[in-house]
């Protein structure tokens, strides 16, 4: 099955946005790729969740930021189908109920999703992980006798390059640095093909150099790809963001530039009232 | 992609076989008795017996060492297989029984008049051979979807597959069941009319469990070396995170897990014959976990290595329970914890070391190479 890439990496193909023909396809002609409406999600009687209401539109970077237990994490968990919500409606495009779909489902139709934790197949070399993560039929039995095509192998290369692990490919995974790992999961995610990129914390225990290499890969895939970062460390959200979502205590607090939720006073009362 | 094997790993594979497939089945079958280099009916059916257990191990490995779900219960699917093969020897008894009836003498002894259903086609060779691989590769399938579906994992996979074998074993113990209780099956006469016990069946047995096990391991080896077998190994490491790559790793499990299931069975049905008897003993549970201790011993997710640990542990045993019975039972159990302690690569982690010593004397302190993780 070869579904048509809308966006390739490095924005080369390009489908257009309007009527698509797969019905696997997520349809953005008519507004938001992620729409989040009022979703309230309990554990044992505490709002992990509550009323929550978050749009990203298409080639969009967005940045989530908010205390610990604001629902950052289970906001994603919602997203990608680890968690289901109580209430409220998510939708990703016209078309996917993400309240309804399997998580593995939602993860072929697009949504691509990073883990706090670098979690890579250790024991595999960087190459094959790039290889098992990428977007092809995933059933058990093409896998018996899957061979890279030409572009795909062309797209595992390129990935290699953006990621600044090209001359690692052989190396096993488990043998990377920690931001290594970071990118390479980065990288998995890329050739996923994804349409919706979630990135929960990318430069956690990162070091400077290597949180400054993330912001200017994150940049470098602005536009080509629809990206949302979950992210404590102010300073690394201040070089990416374009638009600030500020979670508190399950939902929007504020919503704008950086600037502007700085310069919110609810905001502010948030993380220094306290 | 690459070779299956080296040439030098081919080669080795190639002399192998043809020592232990042309040279040992001439030798015995060509030189009288009493010549020097006479290979006795007792090695052939040794070494048979061994290659069976082999590929038992190499089918253990693809599922613990490659895909990280240890089964205590692989010596359930063996004996299936077994008795499903057995049936048909039982039926090639026809009226040369104890009790001169056309029914196994078992079921004369019950008093029962004719053969249950379960029993219908079983005098048929190509019924048989359906027969060792369906069930042993259905109850894998039922038992297996169920147990995966509700991501049963780790050591609960390991207790339940425990059980399994268990409640297997207490089943066929009873007589009713229409399966020889726990005298099982024995006093086999022919194959196909042919004698059993005749030096070249007793040959053709050893070739076929060579063949098959060399057949075993090309399969086995191929698997590992696709993208399905660095999908189990990821299966193993980091399963969840297979998930989220839209991998959906219930049916990549349930594959190679019946596929294991299948291949212990076939195993279990060329041991029968050269064996001459199947019995309930063979689904205990202590000889489920004898298997894990072969691949243990031989070392995990290297295919040759639980081979080699086959015939290392049986050879062993076969010395052991003759020098020393009471004491076999402790040496096992010595040697899983020590193995698990001191060689978690195995024989085959043990041989690597070697070499690299052998190879660079002077570098005296050199390091093992790092253990890879393997959970389970």
């Amino acid at each position: 099955m070869d579904a048509p890439a809308i966006h390739g990496l490095g924005g080369s193909a390009s489908v257009g946005y309007g009527h698509p023909v797969d019905p696997d396809q997520v349809d953005t002609s008519h507004g938001p790729i992620l729409y989040l409406e009022d979703i309230t999600v309990s554990f044992d009687g505490f709002r992990a969740l509550n009323k929550l209401n978050l749009t990203i539109d298409r080639g969009e970077l967005r940045c989530v930021i908010g205390p610990n237990g604001a629902g950052k994490t289970t906001m994603m968990d919602v997203i990608t189908g680890k968690t289901r919500p109580d209430e409220g409606s998510a939708f990703f495009g016209q078309t996917f109920d993400l309240r309804r779909l399997p998580d593995t489902e939602i993860a072929r139709l697009g949504i691509g999703r990073k883990f706090q934790k670098p979690t890579v197949f250790e024991s595999h070399t960087v190459f094959e992980n790039l290889e098992l993560a990428m977007k092809t039929d995933k059933r058990v039995r093409p896998t018996l006798w899957a061979r890279l095509s030409p572009a795909q192998r062309d797209l595992i290369e390129r990935t290699l390059v953006t990621t600044g692990l090209d001359g690692n490919q052989q190396r096993l995974a488990g043998a990377l640095s920690h931001g290594q790992k970071q990118w390479l999961e980065i990288g998995m995610l890329l050739v996923q093909e994804p349409q919706l990129v979630l990135l929960d914390e990318p430069v956690a225990g990162m070091t400077d150099a290597e949180t400054e290499r993330t912001a200017e890969l994150i940049l470098e895939l602005e536009g080509s790809h629809s990206i949302m970062v979950v992210e404590h460390d102010m300073d690394f959200v201040a070089k990416i963001a374009r638009k600030v979502t500020v979670l508190h205590e399950g939902s929007v607090l504020a919503e704008g530039s950086l600037a502007q939720v700085q310069g919110n006073e609810r905001v502010i009362e948030v993380y220094l009232g306290r | 992609m690459t070779r299956l094997f080296s040439l030098r790993a081919w080669s080795a594979v190639f002399t192998v076989t043809a020592v232990l497939l042309v040279v040992l089945p001439v030798l015995h079958l060509a030189l009288p008795a009493d010549h020097p280099l006479h290979v006795s009916s007792f090695w052939i059916t040794l070494l048979g017996k061994f290659m069976c257990y082999a590929v038992v191990a190499l089918a253990m490995d693809l599922i613990w060492g490659y895909t990280g779900i240890l089964s205590l219960g692989q010596g359930l699917f063996f004996a299936l297989g077994g008795y499903a093969f057995g049936m048909y020897l039982m039926r090639q008894i026809g009226r040369d029984g104890v009790y001169g009836s056309q029914l196994p003498d078992f079921m004369v002894f019950l008093d029962w008049k004719e053969l249950p259903w379960y029993w219908t086609g079983t005098d048929s060779l190509a019924w048989a051979l359906v027969l060792v691989v369906a069930a042993p590769g259905l109850v894998a399938f039922v038992f297996g979807y169920f147990a995966f579906r509700s991501r049963i994992k780790g050591v609960y996979f390991s207790i339940i597959t425990q059980a399994l074998t268990f409640a297997a074993m207490l089943a066929f113990f009873r007589n009713d069941m229409g399966f020889g209780g726990n005298n099982g099956f024995t006093d086999f006469k022919r194959i196909a009319g042919y004698p059993v016990t005749a030096p070249e069946m007793r040959t053709l047995l050893y070739v076929l469990s060579g063949l098959y096990l060399l057949a075993a391991l090309v399969l086995a080896r191929w698997l590992v070396h696709s993208k399905f077998g660095r999908v189990l190994t990821a299966i193993r490491d980091q399963e969840s995170r297979l998930l989220f790559l839209g991998y959906r790793t219930l049916w990549f499990k349930l594959s190679i897990w019946t596929l294991a299931a299948i291949m212990s069975g076939i195993a279990g049905a060329l041991y029968v014959p050269q064996v001459g008897i199947i019995n309930p003993s063979e689904m205990g549970p202590a000889n489920s976990i004898e298997i894990a201790i072969w691949a243990a011993v031989g070392g995990r997710g290297t295919l040759i290595g639980p081979i080699a640990g086959a015939f290392a542990v049986n050879g062993a045993k076969s010395w052991f329970t003759v020098a020393y019975p009471e004491y076999w039972l402790f040496f096992l159990g010595a040697l899983f914890v020590g193995v698990t302690l001191l060689m978690p690569r195995g024989l085959v982690g043990l041989w690597s070391q070697l070499r690299s010593r052998i190879g660079r004397p002077a570098a005296g302190t050199l390091a093992a190479p790092p253990a890879r993780q393997e959970p389970g």
